[in-house]
């Protein structure tokens, strides 16, 4: 699904440059579930950038789904973003004056779809999630671990080939990170490509792989004993 | 054409209604901006309007291309005169002016008794006895200066000046005065200086005509010749030159006949004295036009500010809105998405703005049309904004808020959605 070789990146600080990505290769098969781990500047949000198109590499090659990634414009990247990938980020990012239903709905509005359509696919992903009872409350009047789940929920509604995950228990306590977690495994059993940046370890073992990177560089990449979580939500 | 398509979406303007209504301090008080700005132009404009109508209802009685010119003394001594002569105009100067000045379409020369000389006549009804202002009149008068005639009466004919009727036009004053108030003047007959006339007709009072009154008497100019025994005299003529004609150039022209024909120096600047009422009337009209001018000029200035203040809160908007909008564009907005949607932003608020501008100025022009509609001594009537002003004005304000939208909505997209979702 995913195929990345010799992947550069680094960034100017005034006149010294960072290197942050140093050479990366990295494959991800359809229905992988895999957890990004390293500590603070080992370049595992660069990398998830960069595959993310919120960000271009320097250098390598990116491929996703066969479709080689490069020489984007603002607005392709906006095209490529809005149907292959579904983001969720540690602080959720919901717009806080759109209901849970307007939030899922937000990414089907870009991808054109009518009025109804995407009332009707929301309320559907909302339902998945647990939370269609939900559906018109404002993203202040939900708890974390409920806006976490709207925006999985949002990633999901555009269809997206792979979902990208950046620290997505980061701002959660360890029981609504297990039910999130938990919520991620399930879409992963129904053969979703995820990806996940942490730097719990305990997270890191609900994925079913773990790469590691440490200064630009991955250091280890192994399969793990998948940590299940009971999906009572 | 994409962009055309997102203007017309309902989503689009969802979209719009959702940041607008969300921000409700920062749309208030933009919204006071521009509608302050639109109520200024409108209401000012409309004003300029009412006083343009205001002067136009004065004048509308008169020709505006008419003129008057009497004698005075002369100031130079010519052709063996000494200087203090004060020049006779006579019924026969009517004929040479026709003939030499050819811009003239009418001239009326005019006889006055209680205005420039002699005492006011002495009029009787039944037990009453008044004094009034009385002139001597052609028909042709009441082409220049037109008389408002009340209902079944006329003014005078060419018949009562061949004639030398003993008729008489009375003004309102005059028949509230004498007559009863259920009594019809018509057919009347009333003693002026000892002498019995018809009343023919009742004069409606037009005010700012000069030294015109409510109460003047007018008859045939034959009559007031035979009456008072002027003989040819004739006090002032009243001219009124063609429609295309400089009534300035007229002016001149029959000053220089005059001087010719009574042996005035031609420089003497004294001997006859004129107003020119088409001057007047340029300059009136010059000053109403000044004043749309300055409503024009301060009106649009005020929607400028009111417009530059939207593109500013927007701009601050935008700044915190940076991360929205970073979600937005990670979730799949496209840059021109982003900015068509801050520039409506920016045009919607501008539009709303102005509208409710202009209904509220169209309310403060209807207001004070109420309580100016009665007051016939201010010149003021019916202050309108033209529609073709006032849609210039909603297009202005289209191209300026979309003009300025585009700042904030070029910030929103300069910033990448990677640094905008950075943003904590």
């Amino acid at each position: 699904m995913i195929q990345i070789n010799n992947l550069h990146k680094s960034y100017k600080i005034g006149s010294n440059s960072l290197h942050v990505l140093k050479g990366i290769d990295l494959k991800i098969d359809e229905g992988e579930l895999v957890a990004i781990m390293g500590s603070s500047g080992s370049g595992k949000s660069t990398l998830l950038n960069i595959l993310g198109m919120l960000d271009i590499a320097d250098d390598g090659k990116y491929l996703l789904d066969n479709v080689l990634i490069q020489d984007l414009t603002e607005t392709t990247a906006a095209n490529y973003r809005n149907r292959f990938l579904g983001f969720v980020f540690q602080s959720f990012n919901l717009i806080n004056y759109k209901n849970a239903l307007e939030n899922v709905a937000l990414p089907l509005y870009y991808q054109g779809l009518g009025r109804k359509i995407r009332q009707q696919k929301a309320l559907e992903y909302l339902e998945k999630v647990g939370l269609k009872d939900w559906a018109t409350h404002l993203p202040s009047e939900l708890s974390g671990g409920q806006k976490q789940r709207v925006a999985i929920a949002r990633a999901m509604a555009s269809q997206p080939k792979v979902l990208l995950a950046d620290e997505p228990t980061g701002a959660l306590d360890s029981n609504t990170s297990n039910e999130v977690m938990g919520l991620i495994q399930k879409i992963n059993e129904e053969g979703k490509t995820i990806l996940v940046v942490t730097h719990e370890i305990e997270i890191a073992h609900m994925c079913k792989r773990i790469v590691t990177l440490k200064d630009g560089v991955i250091v280890e990449d192994k399969k793990t004993n998948q940590t299940l979580i009971d999906t009572n939500v | 054409m994409n962009s055309l398509k997102t203007i017309f979406d309902y989503d689009t303007w969802q979209e719009i209604f959702g940041s607008v209504a969300k921000n409700k301090t920062r749309t208030v008080i933009t919204v006071i901006g521009v509608l302050w700005g639109i109520f200024i132009y409108i209401t000012l404009s409309g004003s300029a309007k009412g006083l343009d109508n205001g002067f136009d209802r004065e004048f509308e009685d008169m020709a505006m291309n008419s003129m008057f010119v009497w004698p005075q003394s002369t100031s130079i001594p010519h052709a063996g005169f000494k200087i203090g002569r004060s020049p006779r105009l006579t019924v026969q100067n009517v004929e040479t002016l026709k003939q030499q000045v050819p811009e003239i379409q009418y001239i009326a020369p005019r006889n006055a008794r209680g205005v420039r000389s002699g005492p006011p006549a002495s009029v009787v009804y039944r037990d009453i006895l008044r004094t009034y202002n009385i002139y001597g009149d052609y028909p042709e008068y009441s082409s220049i200066s037109t008389k408002k005639i009340y209902k079944g009466g006329r003014f005078i004919n060419n018949a009562d000046i061949k004639n030398k009727r003993k008729v008489c036009v009375i003004g309102e004053r005059t028949q509230k005065e004498l007559f009863e108030e259920d009594e019809s003047p018509i057919g009347k007959f009333i003693r002026i200086d000892n002498v019995y006339f018809q009343v023919i007709g009742v004069h409606k009072f037009n005010p700012g005509g000069g030294f015109e009154t409510d109460g003047d008497i007018f008859i045939p100019f034959e009559t007031f010749r035979n009456l008072y025994n002027t003989g040819d005299k004739v006090n002032w003529f009243v001219i009124a030159a063609y429609e295309d004609a400089d009534v300035i150039a007229v002016e001149k022209k029959v000053k220089e006949v005059l001087k010719r024909i009574h042996k005035v120096s031609p420089d003497d600047e004294r001997a006859f004295g004129s107003f020119n009422l088409g001057e007047v009337f340029n300059r009136i009209t010059g000053f109403a036009d000044g004043m749309t001018f300055l409503s024009l000029v301060v009106g649009l200035a005020t929607i400028i500010a009111g417009v530059i203040g939207i593109g500013n809160i927007l701009l601050i908007s935008v700044k915190e809105r940076t991360k929205e909008l970073g979600v937005r564009r990670a979730l799949g907005a496209t840059p021109g998405e982003v900015r068509v949607q801050i520039v409506l932003e920016s045009v919607f608020l501008t539009l709303i703005s102005g509208i409710m501008g202009i209904v509220l100025g169209a309310f403060v022009l209807a207001i004070i049309n109420f309580f100016t509609q009665d007051l016939s001594d201010f010149p003021y009537t019916n202050p309108t904004v033209p529609i073709p002003l006032v849609i210039g004005a909603l297009i202005i304000m289209t191209v300026l808020g979309t003009l300025i939208g585009l700042i904030p909505a070029q910030r929103a997209v300069s910033i990448k959605p990677i640094d905008a979702l950075r943003e904590e």
